[in-house]
């Protein structure tokens, strides 16, 4: 026992997107122990997770099972899982009790144990992951987490209308990695806003042969299979390889920093009166806010087996009668094959082009 | 006017509440069939590929109903005791509405959105000034059946104790949500298998709800779903009373799915049988493993016995 108080603590929270920085941030500056960053995600890691997780669990639990076991490798000794209104509710003991059982030894934060209304609670849990935490730094590194959440996103977002259009192959993900080592070194919010200024100053030079009018999609799904990009299979970037322009609203600036479901909800009653539980309220009002825009096509990306995706899909495909636009499910399992994916994109793709030409031709 | 209730997912829950309900208030209501081969297939032809077997069962229900009443009762509930539901019962109107927008159904429900002990009432309140109840015929129907669904289960679970404590037959603890082993086509092969050999089942449904959930604790801590910790809480508190567990599910429940892995990493003293069910019928393979499950407890009882 001597030894493990000595450890140093090495906490990890699964890979999710580009946000791995920001939560680097937060447990470095904030609660003042070690941030591994989790290693990419990989074939081998789905293949890890999915080796010890229960059959037909959704996809992102294998996802983050396998994300553990990379990060214990490396030498994590505290891993983190948030909560949510779905399945996600029981990630953090299933995973915890999956891990102990194979004999590893790990400190475990799991944010569906906390009581939200006892202050007492939510100091115990994040004792776990120092037991030496300053409340004071934690609330002194939260803004400019925020913050961060909130440049990356952004940063994201031009990158994702733009990158289709770039002139010289590779300039938008050459910046990117740079931002990305950028934010890896940041200390302070003025070194944030710093480094906000001059990389969107260089994105704003990067030479883009943008025609007045792109083909436009608009990106729906669950909360882990829209942002994590592996478990899409790089769809975003398929899309742009075809010259698109892709729109995702569905980020953490959007849900939890600026919640937005409120409006949401009032924006889809026309579909869905009541609140159909977890991601569909957004999945159904971003996909009716897309096609208002007047966007070219919708995709939703989820996970086998989600249940709210699911039943929003009956709605999906309302949306889609009544406004003439076409809307495509894809549904990952850890077993999907890469070409599937690939022409069911290809026969999108012609018949988006195929609808643009013939709603030309009637103007 | 005419009400059709659906004999599915929320219906093998409060029979007993609803039918008292509208038979105190004086309203005509129509029950849709047992679960038939046909209404399976009807369901599965309008539900998405990927929903559960207890959605396509219940959409199979409502294509039976639409045609023979003017309103369809599909209530809406948040909770199950004061914990989170799976999300299919928070979607299932817009569900239904969404797949049957063709055909113009027209829905009555009661939408119990709050976890407080009055919220029923309310919402109670608010439908029956729907269908044009005076508040006092509202009240005492709500009451009466209350009162009805209280007295049913509470009879259901003494004479389950009983049943448990004098017979003499293997004991199989059946863990299934109430929509599933209510139902004709998931449920009824299952217990009649197990007492064609001998065994006794016992439900983990019909046990006090509040009783179990008191002890779900002991197999897992933070179990979102009130049905689950209902389930959960019966094998923690029966488990030493019984010489086996099968767990019957629906695929692919979402619940389910991580519950079932932490049973059987949790409970390791009583042999489990884990069998999931699908739109395929025929049982063949289901009374397979049934018997050499029943084989394996009675070769334990002999082992035990000397």
């Amino acid at each position: 026992m001597a030894e493990k108080i000595n450890e140093e603590i090495v906490a990890c929270f699964p890979q999710w997107g580009n946000y791995s920085y920001a939560f680097k941030f937060l447990i470095e500056r904030g609660f003042g122990v070690k941030y591994l960053t989790p290693p990419p995600i990989t074939r081998r890691t789905l293949e890890l997770g999915s080796r010890h997780s229960p059959d037909y669990v959704c996809v992102p639990f294998k996802y983050c099972l396998g994300c553990y076991l990379e990060a214990l490798e490396k030498g994590a000794n505290c891993l983190m899982q948030i909560f949510g209104a779905c399945r996600l509710n029981y990630y953090g003991e299933l995973a915890e009790q999956i891990l102990r059982d194979m004999g590893y030894q790990f400190q475990f934060m799991n944010m569906a144990e906390i009581k939200w209304t006892s202050p007492r609670s939510i100091i115990e849990h994040m004792k776990i992951i120092n037991p030496n935490v300053s409340i004071t730094k934690v609330v002194v590194a939260l803004p400019t987490t925020i913050a961060m959440i909130k440049l990356i996103d952004q940063f994201d977002n031009f990158l994702r209308h733009n990158i289709g259009f770039e002139v010289n192959e590779g300039d938008f993900e050459k910046l990117q990695k740079e931002f990305y080592a950028a934010l890896d070194t940041v200390e302070n919010k003025k070194q944030l806003k710093r480094i906000k200024k001059t990389f969107f100053q260089r994105l704003k030079k990067i030479p883009v042969n943008k025609p007045a009018h792109t083909l436009k999609v608009g990106m729906v799904g669950d909360y882990y299979t829209v942002q994590e990009p592996f478990s899409n299979y790089y769809m975003e970037k398929e899309f742009a390889a075809m010259g698109m322009e892709v729109y995702r609203d569905m980020n953490l600036t959007n849900t939890i920093i600026h919640n937005q479901w409120k409006k949401r909800h009032r924006f889809a009653k026309k579909y869905a009166k009541f609140n159909p539980g977890a991601t569909a309220t957004f999945t159904i009002a971003e996909a009716l806010s897309y096609v208002k825009q007047g966007m070219d096509g919708v995709v939703q990306v989820k996970s086998f087996g989600c249940t709210p995706e699911i039943d929003a899909m009956p709605i999906l495909q309302n949306i889609s009668n009544d406004y003439r636009i076409p809307i495509l499910n894809f549904s990952f399992d850890s077993q999907t094959s890469e070409t599937g994916i690939k022409t069911r994109l290809e026969a999108f793709y012609d018949m988006v082009v195929a609808r643009k030409n013939t709603t030309k031709g009637d103007k | 006017m005419k009400i059709g209730i659906p004999r599915a997912l929320l219906y093998y829950k409060y029979e007993k509440f609803w039918t008292t309900f509208f038979d105190q208030a004086g309203i005509e209501y129509v029950l849709s069939p047992v679960t038939t081969k046909d209404i399976v297939t009807r369901g599965e032809s309008l539900a998405i590929d990927e929903a559960c077997l207890p959605t396509k069962i219940l959409l199979g229900h409502i294509d039976w109903l639409i045609d023979k009443c003017d309103y369809v009762f599909l209530p809406r509930v948040e909770y199950a005791y004061r914990a989170q539901m799976c999300t299919k019962f928070l979607a299932q109107i817009d569900l239904v509405r969404n797949t049957f927008r063709d055909r113009k159904i027209q829905l009555l429900f009661y939408n119990c959105f709050k976890k407080g002990p009055r919220a029923e009432f309310k919402a109670f309140k608010k439908m029956g000034k729907f269908l044009g109840l005076k508040n006092a015929v509202i009240k005492d129907a709500y009451t009466k059946a209350r009162q009805a669904q209280q007295y049913f289960e509470m009879f259901r679970s003494q004479h389950q104790l009983e049943v448990l404590k004098e017979t003499k037959k293997n004991k199989v603890l059946v863990v299934a949500h109430a929509y599933n082993i209510g139902d004709k086509f998931i449920g009824e092969p299952i217990l009649r298998t197990l007492r064609q050999l001998n065994c006794e089942p016992i439900l983990a449904e019909y046990f006090d709800a509040y009783e179990c959930i008191h002890q779900a604790h002991e197999i897992s801590k933070t179990l979102p779903w009130g049905y689950n910790q209902h389930l959960v809480g019966a094998i923690a508190k029966y488990r030493d009373d019984v010489d086996g567990i099968v767990i019957l599910t629906t695929f692919p429940c979402g619940p389910d799915s991580m519950v079932n892995e932490m049973i059987t990493r949790k409970v390791k003293d009583k042999p489990i049988l884990v069998l999931t069910m699908d739109t395929q019928d025929g049982t063949a393979g289901l009374e397979t493993r049934l018997e050499s499950y029943v084989d394996i407890l009675n070769f334990k009882k002999e082992h035990r016995n000397g």
